[in-house]
């Protein structure tokens, strides 16, 4: 009797017609700059293990803001703030270690530096119903303020040696401890997303926020918690700055949103919310590394580095786009 | 007598001291669709809010299985087995079927993470139950709209719903789809679930549903049997006068012997192909055929929304370059868009603002806009159009969906286009207005215009067309004088079956 009601019209099923090419095109696109970079810079030594090595280290602060900004995009949310959350909690990291409360305490300052930040972007955009976009731009200038104004813009050294192991230079046998850092976190973050319920609420957020609180999500408690995600995230990469540096600066971080945003929209994350992947934005980060220690090597200088992030960011954005019309 | 699943008892509401609902009774039996019926405004809406505790009554009961229950929250409902299928759709798009259904619901490992497999396996189990032919992994997105509607169904039920509310629920899907979820609709009835079927499809409802309420201006008016009652009779009850005879055709005359007003020859594009049209002025002419087959799409080929790739337009024997809309609307076409709210309406405006929205350069004294000429012009058109709004100023989303399509017509006949082009112009409005918008059409026709109307519902569509076109995958496959359509089946014969 259960004959299926279906026959006339089936649902679309996903077939190689329906593959999103668009998901995997971080891939093939790091594997071409890989490429790229090893044939055309072969004789600078860009596929020596110590350069590769070096562009992990270098990667390690943008990959871990990115893994947090991976929940807040997939909400449907943004958060400016990054670069400058990281450049305060390198201060105030750095001044709490100088005070001498030690490693504890600097990554107490660091980190808890970042929450408190990531805690009123949160209660902001959930409370008080500011876009993300305009809370975090105005943090993102407060917080710098703030950073530039705790020692009067002068750099506060770390020497600390046992903190700048952990939180930078140091190596375990032949792996960098950033490259442990970023390990962790990667893993942890992409079973929070892909394995929990807190993940599969996120996604659903920025899906479908209306239809997810109708289903029961607290969906202003899940964004809190992302921007406090990305305030923790952020305080952590500013102590790795400062660790890998010696040093607390307010310039750290600046311009790290741009590589961040960059690195989740080519990782596959949708900028319109309800779909995320932190294998990709981690693949992203790589890549975003990678072009920036090729064009180092190459002979270029910051500014073309960012012009070259920011048509990154519009291109991945504009596939993005195309693949949504669809 | 058999104790009602579902008991609403002298149920009392006002907003800002305006009564909504007045003493109103429903009840539902189990393995029941209950059609609720009324016009725009008739209160259903609002009952159905108080049934899933969006607003609470100001008195009254509510009992399930002869209980009485307080409902202040959608969850309340939930509890009481009661959900809402929602119109606008309630389902997370990036998310899978499984993954929809058990949302906030899901199973746990030991380890305390997500058992998707948990979540699949169940859902395959309940899609199977309930005879439903999709992939539990499927990406929502992915599914036809039919589709959707029935992964939400799908949901409820994994919720303990026993009462299913169901507004409007075939607005959305195609003749195909319609079927699907009628047969679907019949299993859940077998099954034992209540149904409360909100529509303004007549023929749907005496199709699919048991047994009928009908509201009037917030008052319970009766509840009858399907099968014991007739259209006539559901009509004069919501309209609450003999219904007029507004959806008979009347033979119009219109001048033949001039040139046409309005001509398409050879017109091809994304996806039409090669139409040929002619309109004479004071002709309406209906386009049929099923959903996808290019009706919509030619209207926004002919309107300059979508490129064309050949062909020409002519108005008034005039060759048109029509590249955008601003070419179309200064060659003297006009579209009412299907989706007003869409497209149609700035709902946050005002009605007066709508409405002066496209004549803005009439209205202009130097720099500025002539407040009292503007205010004229809408004040008049709320008269002529019989707009029940308080004001001009009241902001157009506050009004009913009816009210809100006169709107859109008085925009355009504000403009005084040449040729008139409207896509289901009637869908989503209550009978009463209905009526009023085919008079408000005939009308212009009567002045002298050219009048192309893509219609779904082909009593409108036979009611109006002085001719008809039947398009398919693209083409005009058929073309009749409305004299040549015998009856509403012969033309339903002509958009189905090749």
């Amino acid at each position: 009797m259960q004959s299926k009601v279906s026959s006339i019209e089936k649902p679309a099923t996903p077939s190689l017609k329906g593959f999103e090419w668009r998901n995997y095109i971080v891939y093939f696109a790091f594997v071409g700059v890989l490429i790229y970079f090893s044939i055309s810079l072969s004789d600078e030594g860009f596929l020596t293990s110590g350069n590769l090595l070096n562009i992990v280290r270098q990667t390690a602060t943008i990959s871990l803001m990115a893994l947090a900004m991976t929940f807040v995009i997939s909400t449907g949310e943004i958060d400016l703030s990054v670069g400058s959350i990281a450049a305060l909690s390198s201060l105030v990291g750095a001044l709490a270690i100088q005070a001498g409360y030690g490693i504890i305490g600097g990554l107490i300052g660091g980190v808890g530096t970042g929450l408190v930040v990531g805690l009123i972007n949160g209660l902001l955009v959930t409370k008080v119903a500011i876009p993300s976009f305009l809370v975090t731009l105005g943090t993102m200038g407060a917080i710098k303020g703030a950073a530039m104004w705790v020692t009067d813009t002068a750099p506060v050294p770390i020497v600390d040696a046992n903190f700048n192991f952990i939180f930078g230079s140091g190596d375990i046998g032949p792996i960098p401890v950033l490259l442990i850092w970023t390990l962790v976190f990667t893993v942890i973050a992409h079973i929070l997303l892909r394995k929990t319920t807190f993940g599969r609420q996120v996604l659903a957020t920025g899906g479908n926020e209306n239809a997810a609180r109708f289903s029961g999500v607290k969906t202003m408690k899940i964004k809190l918690m992302v921007f406090l995600a990305t305030g923790l995230m952020a305080g952590l990469a500013g102590l790795l700055y400062a660790g890998r540096m010696n040093a607390g600066r307010f310039s750290f971080g600046e311009g790290d949103e741009l590589s961040v945003i960059a690195a989740v929209i080519l990782g596959g994350t949708s900028l319109f919310g309800g779909v995320g992947t932190i294998i990709g934005t981690i693949v992203g980060s790589l890549m975003i590394g990678t072009i920036n220690n090729g064009l180092i090597i190459m002979g270029l200088d910051v500014s073309q580095q960012m012009i070259i992030k920011g048509i990154i960011i519009i291109l991945a954005v504009a596939f993005g786009k195309k693949a949504m019309k669809r | 007598m058999e104790q009602p699943i579902l008991e609403m008892r002298g149920i009392n509401k006002a907003f800002n001291g305006i009564t909504v609902l007045n003493d109103v009774n429903f009840s539902v039996k189990k393995g029941e669709v209950h059609a609720l019926m009324g016009g725009n405004g008739a209160g259903k809406s609002t009952l159905m809010k108080i049934l899933t505790g969006v607003y609470s009554a100001d008195s009254g009961e509510i009992l399930i299985e002869g209980k009485p229950v307080s409902i202040k929250s959608y969850d309340d409902a939930q509890k009481n087995n009661i959900s809402m299928i929602f119109q606008e759709f309630s389902l997370i798009p990036t998310l899978s079927v499984a993954q929809n259904i058990y949302l906030t619901r899901e199973k746990k490992t030991s380890l305390g993470l997500l058992d998707d497999k948990d979540c699949e396996m169940k859902t395959e189990k309940l899609l199977e139950e309930l005879g439903v032919d999709i992939k539990p992994t499927e990406i929502v997105q992915n599914l036809g709209v039919g589709y959707w509607q029935m992964t939400e169904i799908a949901k409820a039920l994994s919720q303990e719903a026993k009462i299913l509310i169901m507004d409007e629920p075939t607005s959305s899907l195609t003749k195909n789809e319609t079927e699907i979820l009628f047969s679907f609709i019949n299993k859940l009835k077998a099954k034992g679930y209540s149904i409360i079927y909100i529509s303004h499809r007549m023929d749907e409802i005496f199709q699919i549903c048991d047994r009928i309420t009908i509201m009037r201006d917030g008052r319970y008016i009766t509840t009858e049997k399907c099968s014991e009652t007739n259209l006539d009779t559901v009509i004069s009850h919501i309209v609450g006068m003999q219904f007029d005879q507004a959806f008979e055709w009347k033979e119009r005359s219109y001048a033949t012997d001039v040139p046409p007003i309005f001509e398409v020859r050879n017109l091809s594009a994304e996806h039409v192909e090669d139409i040929n049209l002619k309109i004479q002025p004071g002709e309406i002419v209906g386009i049929a055929g099923l959903m996808g087959s290019g009706r919509t799409e030619l209207l926004r080929n002919l309107f300059g929304i979508d490129p064309i790739k050949s062909g020409d337009i002519y108005i008034s024997g005039q060759k048109q370059s029509i590249k955008n809309p601003k070419n179309a609307i200064e060659a003297g076409l006009a579209l009412i868009p299907e989706d007003r709210r869409m497209q149609g309406l700035v709902l946050e405006h005002s009605v007066k603002d709508n409405m002066i929205l496209p004549i803005l350069s009439k209205v202009k004294k130097g720099a500025f806009i002539d407040s009292k000429k503007s205010n004229e012009i809408s004040r008049d058109f709320v008269k002529i159009l019989n707009i029940k709004t308080d004001n001009i100023f009241k902001q157009a989303g506050l009004l009913s969906g009816g009210n809100q399509q006169k709107i859109v017509l008085a925009k355009w006949l504000a403009n005084d286009p040449t040729v008139l082009m409207l896509d289901e112009p009637t869908i989503g409005v209550d009978i009463g207005a209905k009526t009023e918008i085919v008079e408000i059409i005939r009308a212009m026709a009567e002045n002298g215009k050219a009048i192309l109307v893509v219609s779904s519902e082909l009593p409108e569509l036979l009611a109006l067309s002085d001719r008809v076109i039947v398009m398919h995958d693209g083409k005009i496959k058929k073309e009749m004088t409305r004299r040549e359509i015998k009856s509403e089946e012969e033309l339903q014969y002509a958009i189905q079956g090749f």
